[in-house]
């Protein structure tokens, strides 16, 4: 019953996801917290399966950050947003793929305001031929980067080297799915699977051999919630929203989350430590945290992507214990160090996320 | 089927056409009514009786295809293509109840302790409620409006019965179950009708339901399948998170899918809400706006059995008032 219905409902919001020839737009946070992300997408995209995605280096950030912090007037993100469509239509394409889920939730929000509100579509091409000289023609096709990896999703399983198995048991990894609420929340429509049971990190999970848990607290927000966490006295707030979230998903002793929006990655990441900090509990059935990945570093792993140059050693929580599970040799001595071999430094104890007070007495969560 | 029983009465010839294999609507699947508890078949074998004492004909899982206006008479063919001529139509096409998948946030098709009023109304026909591993609920939840006063799901309209089908339920679970806690989410109370009010007051002083103002943002499975629901408690001002072992969506009423077709082709208006559109909403509750159509029941808007059955025989009070006319 509940597999028969989960497909019923998501039926109702297919999307078309172009299949080639995109302009790629980049994220502002995640070559910083996931570095190996993006380059593994375009590595992929053009070595493995041989699409054409361009990136032009004068796009910026859509400012979304400030747009959700309320330091960004709505007409400002409209006119940078135009500018990056002005730079696609200059470079002769027609398909956007955007790395960052908030820059996707702004670029969906601002396309249907100007369905909408036409008007407001005319305010901002004046704005931009004003300020730059530039014009632009609407994208024909807008994805999430996690839609084109979903859209190639049984390509890939064909060549999976490691699939999301638990190569010491034989059975499927136990996988939390999160996307972000910018991804479909505000439209469902612009989302594969829509907002309630969205389907495009749930689709990629399945479709490589592991389970996807439903868990109480599956909508919950991540906890970054922008203002949450960008208003210093709101920081609590966002630390509980995450823990919120672990302890929902705890009990269903997942071996991994994946996210699909920067944000999400990163609070739900590092606010393991935090939270081990502040209240002594460690997630994980291994007492160890969760790992959270983002979609990119997944397909990375599965295809027979070294971990660390997939960046897996920039994660708060480690991952050791995953790669174990899926079987996947790596090399311990290279995880700190870059390609032509110098030290980058290491944590002082990164396997354990409780390390301000005794470590010897970090517990595990019941 | 009053409609056809009371034309018969006056000496008309009539054909009752179903689509269904028997007659009866919805009626057929309910438990019992309110506000008296009446067993719901009680209705029905009175509508029973009385057809076969007349000389109505019963045309069961027979589906009409074209509607054809000639001359002042109506063409109507089957899927045999048989065609029958009639001088005039009473449209008693009923409603549907609001598909509670399409409300996606309560989890309805994919959780298996989310079950709609029908649902429930089954359950209460044999004589057991359970949840999906088997035991008892020990807590219910009845989230009202489900598919009604509702902008995204394109229902604007309320269905005005489901609230009284709540207290109803609610009561029948307490009956049923005395142990088991019950909880209504709800928006308003619309307690329309004679003895509703006093059936909502009976609910809280007899039976402990405990109501509480807000809908319900979302549901979603616990572990031991138990349904986590999340809701704002208006009256209070605050979120609330709770847990329950079976979840009931009170499911609207909306109009039958065959509605906007059979109007098209009878050239007959439908109203914002979807259902055939009265000439006046005050008076003439039965015209339709094609001379020779009239319209009875849920086809026109959400109704309860009481009104049904006046509105019915007012239809046939109207058709006639027709004859006559034409033939004076």
């Amino acid at each position: 019953m509940e597999k028969n219905s989960k497909k019923f409902i998501w039926k109702d919001y297919q999307k078309e996801i172009a299949d080639d020839h995109f302009f790629y737009v980049r994220s502002c946070i995640r070559q910083t917290f996931f570095p190996g992300s993006e380059s593994f997408f375009l590595k992929f995209m053009r070595d493995e399966l041989g699409k054409d995605v361009f990136e032009d280096a004068r796009h910026t950030t859509c400012t979304g950050i400030g747009f959700h912090g309320d330091v960004v007037p709505h007409d400002t993100i409209m006119t940078v947003v135009a500018r990056h469509f002005a730079l696609m239509t200059e470079a002769g394409y027609k398909n956007v793929a955007i790395s960052c889920v908030t820059s996707f939730g702004i670029y969906s929000e601002i396309l249907e305001t100007w369905k909408h509100f036409p008007e407001i579509e005319n305010r901002i091409r004046e704005n931009l031929k004003k300020a730059t000289g530039r014009t632009f023609k609407l994208p024909e096709n807008i994805a999430h980067t996690s839609d084109i990896i979903y859209k190639f999703r049984d390509d890939i399983a064909s060549k999976a080297r490691f699939p999301l198995i638990n190569q010491n048991t034989g059975e499927p990894l136990q996988i939390v799915e999160h996307i972000g609420c910018h991804y479909s929340k505000m439209f469902p429509e612009y989302g594969v699977g829509g907002a309630e049971f969205p389907q495009v990190l749930a689709g990629m999970i399945k479709a490589w051999g592991g389970n996807v848990i439903d868990y109480p607290e599956r909508r919950h927000c991540c906890g970054f919630g922008f203002r949450q966490y960008l208003v210093q006295a709101n920081r609590g707030y966002s630390a509980s929203n995450s823990k919120k979230k672990f302890e929902s998903m705890n009990p269903y002793h997942p071996d991994m989350i994946i996210a699909n929006c920067p944000g999400c990655t990163m609070f739900m990441d590092k606010w393991q430590y935090t939270i081990a900090e502040m209240e002594g509990i460690t997630y994980g059935k291994e007492g160890k945290g969760i790992p959270v990945l983002t979609y990119e570093e997944v397909t990375g792993l599965v295809l027979g992507y070294d971990p660390w140059d997939l960046g897996l050693q920039m994660h708060q929580v480690q991952v050791e214990t995953l790669l174990d599970k899926m079987g996947i040799v790596y090399d311990h001595s290279k995880k700190y160090k870059t390609k032509d071999g110098k030290d980058v430094g290491k944590p002082l104890v990164p396997e354990l996320l409780m390390i301000e007070k005794n470590i010897h007495s970090s517990k595990r969560h019941p | 089927m009053e409609t056809a029983i009371r034309l018969d009465q006056n000496g008309y010839l009539v054909d009752l056409i179903e689509k269904e294999e028997s007659l009866g609507g919805h009626i057929k699947n309910w438990f019992r009514l309110f506000p008296d508890r009446k067993p719901a078949n009680e209705i029905l074998e009175i509508l029973h009786s009385n057809l076969k004492l007349s000389k109505v004909k019963i045309m069961t899982s027979t589906n009409i295809t074209s509607f054809e206006k000639q001359n002042g008479r109506f063409f109507l063919s089957d899927h045999k293509n048989e065609t029958t001529v009639y001088d005039a139509l009473v449209l008693c096409t009923g409603f549907e109840l609001f598909d509670a998948k399409r409300k996606e946030e309560y989890g309805f098709g994919i959780y298996e302790n989310v079950i709609t009023s029908a649902g429930l109304e089954a359950m209460f026909n044999s004589g057991r409620i359970q949840i999906s591993r088997g035991s008892i609920p020990q807590r219910v939840g009845f989230v009202h409006c489900v598919g009604s006063r509702d902008e995204k799901c394109g229902n604007h309209h309320c269905s005005k019965i489901c609230c009284v089908t709540a207290v109803k339920q609610a009561i029948e679970v307490r009956e049923m179950l005395p142990s088991a806690e019950v909880f209504c989410f709800y928006m308003d109370m619309r307690m329309f009708g004679p003895y509703y009010e006093e059936l909502y007051r009976e609910s809280q002083e007899k039976w402990g339901v405990q109501y509480i103002r807000g809908r319900v943002s979302e549901a979603a499975q616990n572990a031991d399948s138990s349904i986590q629901v999340k809701a704002e408690d208006t009256l209070t001002g605050r979120p609330l998170k709770m847990n329950v072992d079976l979840l009931v969506l009170m499911v609207g009423m909306q109009p039958a899918k065959e509605t906007a077709g059979i109007a098209g082709k009878l050239s007959i208006k439908t109203g914002g809400n979807g259902f055939f559109k009265a000439c006046d909403e005050h008076y003439q509750t039965n015209l339709s706006s094609q001379k020779g159509v009239f319209i009875a029941g849920t086809a026109t808007a959400p109704m309860n059995i009481t009104d049904t059955i006046s509105h019915a025989r007012a239809a046939a009070t109207q058709v006639d008032k027709y004859f006559k006319e034409l033939t004076e």
